[in-house]
């Protein structure tokens, strides 16, 4: 029993300080560093040995001393394998090294002998090295995004895996991309049109949500409950099945490559998920406070006005936020809609720059900078609201 | 008089929500009935504009002579396939002048020009030609005269408002070979990448479930790819992964895990040997379903982890007592209670993946077997430019669509009666 823990106790604990340095060693490949083995034999077989003289080592010393003692063995051993290597990466092995014993320290020979405490450590690990993985796996791609748009393509084609940035170039060297993209592809006026539409999207959808919510979530008439559930199927219908008849019926109309068509189409498709929110909501307020509205002589506007809209406020920043996200984000019917760059948005004009000719590839990533930033900031920024935005809406994705 | 109220409270409801229902019937009801409408017609791109009758004015002078001029209309018909009928014509004039003659199909009246132009055949062309002469021996202003715009209106066959309709839209639809090879195309993606998004979802909240130093921070992390525009995402892993100068495929090479380039975008099957079977892949399209997973598994995530966060703390501490381990408390109290949310999860992803355009549109462009049902309706519609065909592959998708939300009504009625 004991032997089997003290077992899995090393070979998991190894394997997970082996995985958080590779995702560090490729993070120094990705600097231009020339790193081509990750030494996995070598690595692991220290890592094992260090764990064990961690457990045999227990509690019998100062705990800050043994880590510190143990990161610094494991640095020094990896810095004689591997070769040419600049001294920041290995304070970088240091640093890995010493979260990792921070971590493993209070184990020792009596925590192995209690039940379960494989499994326990194995969960343990399982999470540390899930965060880690979920981490890069996510953030990766947002990374690279970010550093190709500090790039020039001459350089990224010659070597691909030089991430590194030379910040001694100056910063209108460095943000070149951004201006060209600005100046020459006329991402301000794409910016605008974005804005423009995703808060018209916003203001309009409110002002014809509210009142149509206030009526499913309060007042009695022929007919509600159908509404009520209509609303939730409307939803489930995909832009893609209406692409076709709105196409042709806007074009018949004139109302394609204009930023009105695109207003009327996206209101309309968050409508739905926005009465079904806010109406949510509205059942929750306590009906005796409107009732002392209409004592008072309050007509139906008064109370949307000033009683509902003022404790509501919550819901409708989550509703407005929402929408708000799917406007800018959306794609589909920007494709289908708009084919002339005077009234192209943020996404539309970035296909283009994709489709179009061979665009350099840090104008295209600066491009999608520019498109990616303000959401994320507004999502950091509101997150609260935005996330019971996105749980209630999240039916549709 | 609560009679009275409650025919009030009503009209104020009407009142309240016919904007939306309007809004809504005309931009989603009404397309998607005029779908159906659409899919029995033989309707092309080219077809959708209107054929319109128009002139261009030109202005001459005669020979010096001052108080004539010449005014030249070019009439054409703008479409290249429709006739139009009965075309009428408008143009006004100033003051003190009138034409020399005219012919009957013309009137001169009160300073307008009217003509009765008749039928146009498509790709009609004819000149129309009038001498005008000053009534006060002035001289006639040529800017004056091209000032005005003539007005021309006519009647023309809409294709789409016809009573002609053909089955042949539907016909080739379901015997088009690929139709069996689209239709599990669709399914694959769906269903891997529900399943991916939902089990990579259960993960992450496990995690974020537990107390650990920026747990907060975690959470919106796991959220960006969701929240990120498609369109950046979608070209930022397409730079990733490309063959020669991607990231991916040099660091793999790099490493010698990988021997050559793999294209993992362009490349449709890739044969693998697992336990000395060959198995052959589908690479494009099992890589669309990773970005499938990654871009949408914050949403289950999100839900499961609102879930988890509801279950009571007692039920752990009970099965700490009694000495369950790990694994144990997972299957028999977490699972459990996070099962109603995934099969309403699963349900609703199901159906959104099924109808996911915009990722493969993106990634791929439907190349390389990753052609799916909506990807279809925009190559018949817009590459191909056959509206009509395009009409019956979103009917096919309706249809699937309202099995998919029967079943999922039927489950949440289920749900609801449980409760």
């Amino acid at each position: 029993m004991k032997i089997k823990n003290i077992f899995t106790y090393c070979f998991i604990s190894s394997l997970f300080l082996f995985s958080l340095i590779c995702i560090w060693k490729i993070l120094v490949t990705l600097q231009g560093i020339e790193l081509i083995n990750f030494n996995f034999n070598k690595l692991f077989t220290f890592g094992i040995v260090l764990c064990t003289i961690n457990l045999l080592i227990g509690k019998k010393f100062n705990l800050n001393i043994k880590i510190i003692l143990l990161a610094l063995l494991f640095s020094i051993f990896d810095y004689f394998i591997s070769t040419n290597l600049p001294i920041w990466y290995s304070f970088g092995i240091f640093l890995i090294s010493l979260f990792f014993f921070n971590n493993i320290k209070n184990y020792d020979k009596n925590f192995l002998s209690k039940n379960h405490s494989s499994q326990k450590l194995f969960f343990n690990f399982l999470t540390l090295f899930g965060i880690t993985l979920f981490s890069f796996v996510i953030l990766f791609p947002f990374y690279m995004m970010l550093v190709t748009s500090f790039k020039t393509q001459a350089l990224l084609l010659l070597n691909p895996l030089d991430f590194s940035i030379n910040f001694a170039q100056g910063l209108p060297e460095l943000f070149k991309s951004y201006f060209i993209v600005f100046k020459d592809y006329n991402f301000g006026r794409y910016m605008l049109t974005s804005t423009i539409v995703s808060l018209g999207t916003v203001i309009i959808t409110l002002i014809f949500a509210i009142p149509a919510a206030y009526a499913v979530a309060r007042l009695n008439f022929f007919g509600k409950n159908f509404l009520s559930t209509s609303i939730l199927i409307i939803y489930l219908f995909p832009a893609i099945v209406l692409v076709i008849p709105l196409y042709t019926i806007f074009s018949q109309l004139g109302l394609r490559n204009s930023i009105e068509g695109l207003l009327i189409v996206y209101t309309a498709t968050t409508l739905p998920v926005a009465i079904y929110m806010l109406q949510g909501y509205f059942k929750s307020i306590p009906k005796e406070l409107e009732e002392a509205g209409i004592i008072d002589g309050q007509n139906w506007l008064g109370i949307i006005f000033k009683i509902i809209l003022p404790l509501s406020l919550p819901a409708i920043s989550s509703v407005a936020l929402y929408v708000f996200m799917i406007a800018w984000n959306e794609f589909l019917f920007s494709l289908m809609f708009l084919d002339r760059p005077n009234t192209f948005t943020l996404s539309r004009a970035i296909q283009f720059l994709n489709v179009g000719a061979e665009t350099p590839r840090q104008y295209l990533m600066a491009g999608s900078v520019v498109v990616t930033l303000p959401i994320l900031i507004i999502f950091v920024y509101f997150e609260k609201y935005l996330v019971s935005g996105l749980t209630a809406g999240s039916v549709k994705g | 008089m609560s009679s009275k109220l409650a025919k009030i409270e009503k009209r104020t409801a009407y009142l309240l929500i016919l904007p939306s229902v309007f809004l809504v019937f005309s931009i989603i009801l009404f397309p998607i009935f005029s779908n159906i409408w659409i899919s029995f017609k033989n309707v092309e791109l080219k077809d959708l504009r209107i054929p319109e009758p128009r002139a261009k004015k030109l202005v001459k002078s005669i020979n010096d002579n001052l108080n004539q001029i010449k005014v030249i209309y070019k009439l054409r018909n703008s479409s290249l396939t429709q006739e139009i009928t009965n075309v009428k014509f408008k143009d006004k004039y100033s003051d003190n002048i009138e034409p020399i003659s005219l012919n009957n199909k013309c009137q001169f009246k009160s300073n307008l020009l009217k003509c009765e132009l008749g039928n146009w055949p498509k790709k009609y062309r004819e000149n129309l030609e009038i001498v005008f002469k000053s009534t006060n021996n002035q001289e006639i202003s040529k800017k004056e005269l091209k000032s005005y715009k003539p007005k021309l209106s006519g009647k023309s066959q809409n294709i789409l408002l016809t009573y002609e309709f053909t089955l042949n839209n539907f016909k080739k639809v379901i015997k088009d070979k690929a139709f069996i090879d689209l239709l599990s195309t669709t399914f694959y993606y769906t269903f891997f990448g529900t399943i991916g998004a939902i089990v990579f979802g259960i993960l992450a909240a496990q995690m974020v479930n537990q107390k650990f130093f920026g747990r907060t921070f975690m959470r919106s992390v796991l959220l960006f790819p969701y929240v990120a525009p498609v369109v950046a995402l979608a070209y930022t892993w397409e730079l990733l992964l490309d063959p020669t100068s991607g990231t991916l495929n040099n660091l793999l090479i790099n490493y010698q895990i990988i021997d050559g380039p793999i294209n993992l975008l362009g490349q449709k099957y890739v044969t693998l040997n697992i336990l000395g079977f060959d198995v052959k892949l589908r690479l494009a399209l099992t890589t669309v379903i990773i970005f499938e997973i990654w871009r949408y598994f914050p949403l289950a995530f999100l839900f499961i982890l609102a879930r988890l966060q509801a279950v009571p703390k007692e039920l752990y501490e009970a099965a700490d007592v009694d000495g369950a381990n790990p694994i144990q408390k997972f299957l028999n109290i977490t699972l459990p209670q996070i099962l109603a949310v995934i099969s309403i999860l699963f349900m609703i992803r199901f159906i959104w993946n099924f109808n996911k355009f915009e990722d493969i549109f993106l990634l791929t462009g439907g190349a390389s077997g990753t052609r799916t049902l909506p990807i279809n309706v925009y190559q018949q519609g817009f590459s191909i430019g056959d509206i009509g065909m395009g009409s019956a592959v979103s009917i096919v998708i309706v249809v699937f669509l309202l099995i998919f939300m029967f079943i999922y009504f039927k489950l949440l009625g289920k749900r609801a009666d449980e409760n």
